[in-house]
């Protein structure tokens, strides 16, 4: 169904374990530019684990990560960072006692002369802020703890828009936002996947899921379930991917949905 | 003074301004942030003029010329270790073997010029490579195998006053007579020298100031109002030609002599502030270090090493004690078995905490430390004057650094219940 463009990152049969817990089984995961993957899947379904492994925090057992079509060996966040993959994690992995500009460029400071140069980051964070069109932040020199939660979810994905990234993560972007925020960055991500980059949103929210997802992966417990595109399934089927593994016609085989447990 | 970007279209960023207002809004922000919890060194300068009166009513030799010279050469060891000390309680760590480690190096460097002869200059590498060895094992015990740095530490406070014993025998000391060394505390710059500099500073100070601030203006940057940055001019400016007036005074009790000068360690010390502060704040490596204290594990998914971060600290940590401990000979004129050892320790966490620097991590500068080590040993000094029994000295320091590290708890919650950094 995908056969009109090559994703742009691939992970091919993916296993993890965590001594004797094997968490991911065999996974397959693709990502598209200019779309919105959806990852779904209940609590302890593998999804945040397969985050971390795309991040690089978590080194993969076996099984192959393809960048671009060409395999790439991943052993820290910097390597994947300098791929332009950007990660936004649900607890939002800010440092509360710098301030905006500083937590945009954590890692990634632009110097001058062996200096900071201060003066072109806080230039281009607020660049970068103004092209999301936040309204809301009084300075960019506030440090992160004066922040409100959808005030932060900002701040970490315009890091992505600031990065040029070329696939950005979103780790439950809108589960402890209010209504008016949910839609900002609902918005937000659709901006990211327009702009021709590879937008995966994890939710559990099946209302934002179906709103902003063109593709929508379902894990249960450590495997794919399916990998449908959003338009060809139903609330209900995906809500049955979930819980059950499968869902009419796909999803896991019986013998293998009933061998995870 | 509001300016907006010009490139950005008034409507699309519209909140987000360069600047407060004007003076008085600055103040008002600052008055703010105080009343949230975010007090900086503000309570040890306050505490800072309190003891000056205190001591200065009780006592009329304290606010003499050749005490406050005296007070500058005590607080120059103090200073220095809390300085090293920030770097550390930075990342939400503690170092209980700095005074000690300082003891170690300063013995190392003594043995160097008595038993092998070498010169001044080669001693001091070798105290504070020795230093910044003894950083380098607790960094590695710590960051490397995850042992608590209070363990770690507590470890090498005891196990290195047994080196200092073994370097230099039981009830021995080691002599430091090298006029360099000795020399950093009981020698005076030449009186025009000292006022050359003391203008370099507050010139080139300004300059900076001024320069940033205009250049901040043009490039539509956040910058302080102009009144912001004037004050901390003036403020720099009193401070120091204020100290170097006082210390150009003739303050020997003899007629026949005169003693006059910035003695040698306060330029040291502040070419460490002003050191220290580029490296903390105008350096990638410096905003790591603020980042790990802060959260360590943004730090890490920012790509971050933490763990050579954190190395690297308790190596600045022990090399800073080193110069500490080499101050401290120099001052004593010998370095003997509890070199670095009873209190010293607890002046420079007090010192540091004092002056503004949370022991949770993440907050503090090389300079409040200096603010801190001049309140600490302003105590020891005053209550020195007033021939109070040692044992009031350990009680008043125990109790302040009680006290500072309270202030730090309550203003901990106070800015998270204000939301302020």
């Amino acid at each position: 169904m995908a056969a009109a463009h090559e994703p742009i990152l691939e992970l091919r049969g993916v296993n993890k374990s965590f001594g004797v817990v094997h968490v991911l089984h065999d996974v397959d995961f693709q990502i598209y530019p200019g779309e919105v993957t959806a990852l779904v899947g209940d609590n302890g379904a593998g999804k945040s684990t397969l985050v971390k492994a795309i991040a690089g925090i978590y080194p993969i057992d076996t099984g192959t990560y393809l960048f671009e079509g060409n395999p790439v060996t991943v052993r820290d966040p910097n390597d994947v960072a300098a791929l332009g993959i950007e990660i936004v994690y649900q607890d939002l992995a800010l440092c509360d006692n710098l301030d905006i500009v500083q937590n945009m460029f954590l890692g990634r400071e632009l110097k001058r002369r062996g200096v900071l140069d201060e003066a072109r980051m806080e230039s281009m964070a607020r660049e970068a802020l103004a092209s999301l069109s936040v309204r809301t932040v009084k300075s960019v020199r506030q440090t992160v703890s004066s922040l409100s939660g959808g005030q932060r979810q900002t701040v970490a994905i315009a890091k992505s828009v600031l990065w040029n990234s070329k696939v950005v993560l979103l780790d439950e972007p809108t589960a402890a936002l209010g209504v008016a925020q949910t839609r900002q960055v609902i918005d937000l991500v659709r901006r990211l996947a327009n702009q021709g980059v590879g937008v995966v949103l994890i939710s559990h929210n099946m209302v934002d899921v179906f709103e902003v997802a063109d593709r929508i992966c379902a894990l249960y417990l450590g495997r794919v379930a399916a990998e449908v595109k959003a338009s060809e399934v139903t609330h209900s089927q995906v809500v049955e991917l979930i819980t059950a593994g499968r869902s009419g016609s796909i999803g896991l085989a019986p013998a293998e949905a009933a061998q995870s447990m | 003074m509001t300016t907006l970007n010009t490139k950005l279209a008034d409507g699309e960023f519209a909140a987000d301004t360069q600047s407060d207002d004007t003076f008085l809004d600055a103040v008002r922000g600052y008055a703010r942030r105080v009343r949230g919890g975010d007090m900086g060194s503000l309570p040890a300068i306050l505490g800072l003029i309190v003891l000056f009166i205190v001591f200065g009513l009780a006592n009329d030799r304290f606010a003499s010329a050749l005490n406050l010279a005296n007070l500058v050469t005590q607080a120059g060891s103090i200073c220095v270790l809390a300085m090293g000390l920030v770097f550390v309680l930075l990342l939400g760590d503690i170092d209980l073997s700095a005074g000690v480690a300082g003891g170690v190096s300063a013995c190392a460097m003594g043995l160097t010029i008595v038993n092998l002869g070498w010169p001044w200059w080669a001693a001091i590498l070798v105290g504070v490579a020795c230093g910044a060895l003894i950083g380098l094992a607790i960094g590695v015990l710590c960051a490397k195998l995850g042992i608590p740095s209070f363990v770690v530490t507590l470890a090498f406070f005891l196990g290195l006053q047994g080196v200092t014993l073994k370097l230099i025998g039981e009830g021995g000391s080691v002599r430091v007579d090298n006029p360099v060394i000795r020399g950093i505390t009981i020698d005076n710059l030449p009186v025009t020298v000292g006022w050359a500099f003391a203008l370099l500073i507050v010139v080139g100070f300004a300059g900076l100031e001024l320069y940033r601030h205009r250049s901040k203006v043009a490039a539509g940057l956040h910058h302080s109002p102009f009144g912001v940055v004037a004050a901390r001019i003036v403020g720099v400016s009193v401070v120091t030609l204020g100290v170097t007036y006082v210390l150009s005074m003739n303050r020997s009790v003899n007629p026949n002599i005169e003693i006059r000068g910035i003695p040698y360690v306060l330029p040291l010390v502040g070419l460490l502030v002003i050191t220290l502060t580029i490296i903390l704040n105008r350096t990638a490596y410096g905003r790591h270090i603020y980042a790990v204290g802060g959260n360590p594990e943004a730090a890490r998914r920012a790509g971050i090493h933490v763990d050579r971060i954190r190395l690297s600290a308790f190596v600045v940590c022990s090399s800073l004690a080193a110069l500490s401990g080499i101050i401290a000979a120099s001052y004593g004129g010998k370095v003997s078995a509890s070199s670095g050892a009873g209190n010293v320790l607890l002046y420079a966490v007090g010192a540091a905490v004092i002056g503004g620097t949370s022991l949770f991590g993440g907050k503090g500068r090389a300079l409040d430390a200096v603010v801190g080590g001049v309140v600490v040993a302003m105590i020891a000094n005053g209550l020195g004057l007033l021939n109070q029994a040692s044992y009031i000295n350990f009680l008043v320091t125990g109790g302040v650094l009680l006290l500072a590290a309270s202030v730090d708890a309550i203003s901990r919650r106070r800015r998270s219940a204000t939301g302020l950094g």
